[in-house]
């Protein structure tokens, strides 16, 4: 009656020792830990971004926008390419996934759909599956028009892309603010969870993310005049609002004559006549080139520097730039060209990012939560150990090694698996506090229940023991069912609150049945009490 | 023997089910009491489920609402509120959704941000943003709808299988009592419903399912102890059997949760105050709605008749 298992009580030994050792960094400071030997486990439990403070950004690569940018440059090729071949050709146009011509001459059908097919380009990945696989699919019908439509796997395979080399971007933007430990993910198909713990301005980390920041540099059509009539081949684009001109639209030709993508470098400089802040810029080997051809050609005339389909300014050249590097100025603060520097080492984005949702919680705020979290937790902490005392007294005693034991274990399980605290989570260690108790307090109810019956006190605990058991099991695997769900529906916080919750389950359910058990047969064994203080 | 604090007397025997029609009645009433606050008031959604800007901000000394309400009012962001949050220093502005993509939510916030510099000071803390679009407060909905009815589901299939049908029926309009009740709580109290409070419904569902399975375990031994005694005085003294127990973790329960509302901040006020009501309305249920259930089911008492293995329930049913 009065066993207890040798290995039981080794076993609960060694959870309760390995649930010490893990909980123990939590009360040194970081640096401490540091210098503590490589063997002893130093992990602290990690606090979620709404105690600690930070951002959590979910961002959507604007994948569509992939696709129409493809379908508008590979309508200019169109053009270009029969042009090129001398093809007739009149109605070229872009409907849903394909560029589609009329092709005028039907003697030139065969011809024009070769040069077509020479458009499409072959599908990078997959090489090894599907070899060979092209973009694009070209038709001609009877009455001569001829689409060139994009492919599934094409477009899959444009999507797939532009969401992994966003995700590569957004990283490189946010190392370089020197962000530390930030977490970038992909979510989904076309979505990106990025968690920046600490960072006390979001307001810029999503202005960073928020622009594509593609750069160009285009002529400046001098001959059309602004506001009049925008001439074909040319276009007219607005001001960027930090430009210092005063003027507010440009006509730009459309031809790129080099883009930020041979950037290999960008930083922050001074203007040496205005003494404004500035971004100077050096391209690679073949940029400069470009850059220093289409200098000594244009010498005279003004170009523009385009960002995203704004005129940041619009010098003239005065000279060819051989060098291969540049500044860039504009009204900018130093902020703003410290941020535009960024961008452009970064690189630029292959679509727009929509934020689907944003949570950012202050230093201040965080450290509150956790105060108040605490305090809560050490008054419900005693508020229940008293109480159990009083309900129960030696027991009650019993009853509460137990609860000491599973807060424990809860920080030493949340510091093992590094799972994240949330202030829910916070919440949901303290109604574990309260709702700890619980398995103690159906067994000492039936132990008090078997001892009214008038059995000995041995055969009471172990009836009490025994027949508690099944309800405990019941009771639990329940309230663990709400959090399994909790967690697989909840987001963020809240599944930080379904962590707490089942780890509380699940080490309230062991310290009832093997903990206070193993107290109560030993205390029974010296003493060999005639009745039970219950 | 030492003297034990007792929250009801160590045997009781009061006649629960005698009280079924009135307890019903009056969980009837409730209930549709609730439904109809919960159409003609409607919920107050936070910005989780109708999407929307949410910002936190802490002013130097008491925040002057009226100055701060003026100062962002006429910005003509539409739908726009403001009230103290947890302390008269803390504002919670909330603004609905901006018509327009991402970069027109953020230059929201930065409008409302310079408005409050211009009119009371820049020397304002801003604690808190929040920005939830159209596609993730709809699928929040859809999420948070989910969960509750796989709770639901879940517990259902577990008692039946656990149990008897009449048993999972009863548990379960157990539980639909519970989140209907905390439906109604939130539409008379306009208290703001958001993901915590989903949160906090299903631990309710998982508080209340605990409560009621300890009850019906007591039932099922009963059944098997007790072979000619009748069904109604049996539940009887189940609930009676059970009742020091369902009282004393409900108290230590309530005593934790109420640490949390007087000291774990405005935060997680909301979800302290649906948990306190979920706990009180959960324990209620288990003995006036679960039990007495059986009572009007009837249960067949040769699915207990086995001298089976303690907690070896019958998964058959009917």
């Amino acid at each position: 009656m009065l066993q207890f298992a040798k290995w039981k009580t080794t076993l609960v030994a060694l959870v309760v020792a390995a649930g010490i050792v893990f909980v123990l960094p939590n009360f040194f400071s970081r640096a401490s830990l540091e210098n503590w030997p490589g063997w002893i486990p130093n992990q602290q439990i990690n606090l979620g971004l709404d105690l600690q403070g930070g951002s959590h950004l979910l961002l959507e690569v604007d994948v569509d926008t992939v696709i129409s940018d493809r379908l508008e440059s590979l309508e200019s090729e169109v053009r270009r390419t029969l042009r090129s071949k001398r093809i007739n050709y009149t109605g070229i146009g872009i409907e849903e996934l394909a560029v589609r011509v009329r092709l005028t001459n039907p003697e030139q059908r065969d011809e024009a759909v070769e040069a077509l097919r020479d458009l499409s380009q072959p599908i990078t990945t997959n090489a090894f599956l599907n070899v060979g696989a092209q973009d694009l699919e070209v038709s001609v019908d009877e009455s001569g028009i001829a689409r060139l439509l994009l492919t599934d796997e094409a477009i899959a395979e444009r999507r797939r892309a532009a969401v992994e080399q966003s995700i590569e971007i957004v990283r490189r933007r946010i190392d370089e603010t020197g962000t530390r430990e930030p977490s970038i993910q992909r979510q989904g198909e076309d979505r990106i969870l990025v968690q920046l713990p600490g960072v006390d301005d979001p307001d810029r980390i999503k202005r960073l993310l928020g622009q594509t920041a593609r750069l160009t540099f285009q002529m400046v059509d001098v001959d059309a005049r602004p506001g009049g009539r925008v001439p074909p081949g040319s276009v007219s684009l607005p001001s960027d609002a930090r430009a210092s001109s005063q003027q507010t639209e440009y006509i730009v030709r459309r031809e790129i004559l080099i883009s930020g993508e041979n950037l290999i470098n960008a930083s922050t400089t001074f203007d040496q006549q205005s003494g404004g802040p500035a971004v100077s810029f050096r391209f690679d080997a073949s940029g400069g080139r470009r850059f220093g051809q289409a200098t000594t050609d244009n010498v005279g005339r003004p170009f523009a520097i385009v960002l995203d389909g704004k005129v940041i300014s619009a010098p003239v050249i005065r000279q060819p730039i051989l060098g291969g590097s540049g500044i860039i100025t504009g009204g900018f603060t130093v902020q703003e060209a410290n941020d535009l520097a960024l961008l452009l080492r970064a690189g630029a984005l292959p679509a727009p990012l929509n934020i689907l949702e944003e949570r950012s919680v202050g230093p201040g705020l965080g450290a509150d939560s956790v105060a108040a979290g605490e305090l809560a937790s050490v008054i419900a902490f005693v508020a229940v150990m008293v109480f159990m005392v009083l309900a129960y007294g030696l027991f009650g005693m019993i009853a509460n090694v137990a609860l000491i034991v599973n807060m424990i274990l809860i920080g030493g399980g949340l510091s093992l698996l590094q799972a994240t605290l949330t202030l829910p989570g916070i919440a949901g260690v303290v109604l574990t506090i309260g709702m700890a108790v619980d398995a103690n307090v159906l067994i000492f109810e039936r132990i008090r229940e078997e001892v009214r019956t008038g059995k000995t006190p041995v055969a009471a605990i172990d009836a009490g023991y025994s027949r508690a058991l099944t309800t405990i099991i019941d009771a639990n695997v329940t309230t663990l069912i709400a959090a399994i769900l909790l967690f697989q529906f909840g987001s963020g916080p809240v599944k930080g609150f379904a962590v707490t919750l089942a780890f509380g389950i699940a080490s309230s359910m062991f310290t009832a049945i093997t903990l206070t058990r193993l107290i109560v047969i030993t205390w029974m064994r010296r003493r060999r009490p005639a009745a039970l203080p219950i | 023997m030492a003297w034990k604090l007792r929250l009801v007397p160590e045997k009781t025997a009061i006649p629960f089910m005698r009280l079924r029609n009135l307890a019903f009645a009056f969980s009837g009433a409730l209930a549709v009491l609730s439904i109809v606050l919960l159409f003609s008031l409607g919920l107050n959604f936070g910005i989780d489920f109708r999407g929307g800007t949410l910002i936190q901000v802490k002013t130097p000394g008491t925040a002057d609402i009226a100055t701060m309400r003026d100062a962002v009012g006429g910005l003509g962001l539409g739908d726009l509120s403001l009230q103290t949050f947890g302390s008269d220093d803390e504002v919670l502005i909330r603004v609905e959704r901006q018509v327009g993509d991402a970069a027109e939510q953020l230059t929201a916030v930065e409008t409302i941000k310079d408005a409050l510099a211009s009119s009371i000071g820049g020397d304002l803390d801003y604690r808190r943003v929040e920005f939830v679009g159209p596609q993730v407060s709809s699928e929040l909905v859809i999420d948070g709808t989910l969960a509750l009815g796989l709770a639901l589901i879940a517990m259902l299939i577990y008692i039946w299988f656990r149990f008897e049908w009449q048993f999972s029926v009863g548990a379960v309009l157990a539980l639909v009592h519970d989140v209907v009740l905390t439906f109604g709580f939130f539409a008379i109290t306009g208290l703001e419903f958001n993901l915590s409070i989903v949160a906090a419904i299903l631990t309710i569902i998982g508080y209340s399912m605990n409560d009621t399975v300890v009850v019906y375990d007591r039932v099922r031994e009963n059944l098997r102890k007790f072979k000619k005694m009748e069904l109604r005085q049996l539940i009887d003294v189940s609930v009676n059997d059970t009742l020091s127990r369902t009282t004393l973790t409900s108290f230590t329960t309530l005593l934790a949760l109420i640490a949390l509302a007087v000291v774990g901040g405005p935060v997680i006020a909301g979800f302290v105050v649906a948990m306190i009501w979920g706990v009180v309305i959960g324990t209620y249920s288990s003995i006036f709605v679960a039990a007495p259930v059986l009572l009007y089911l009837g249960v067949r008492r040769e699915s207990f008749d086995k001298e089976s293995a303690e907690g070896d329930g019958e998964a058959s049913p009917a």
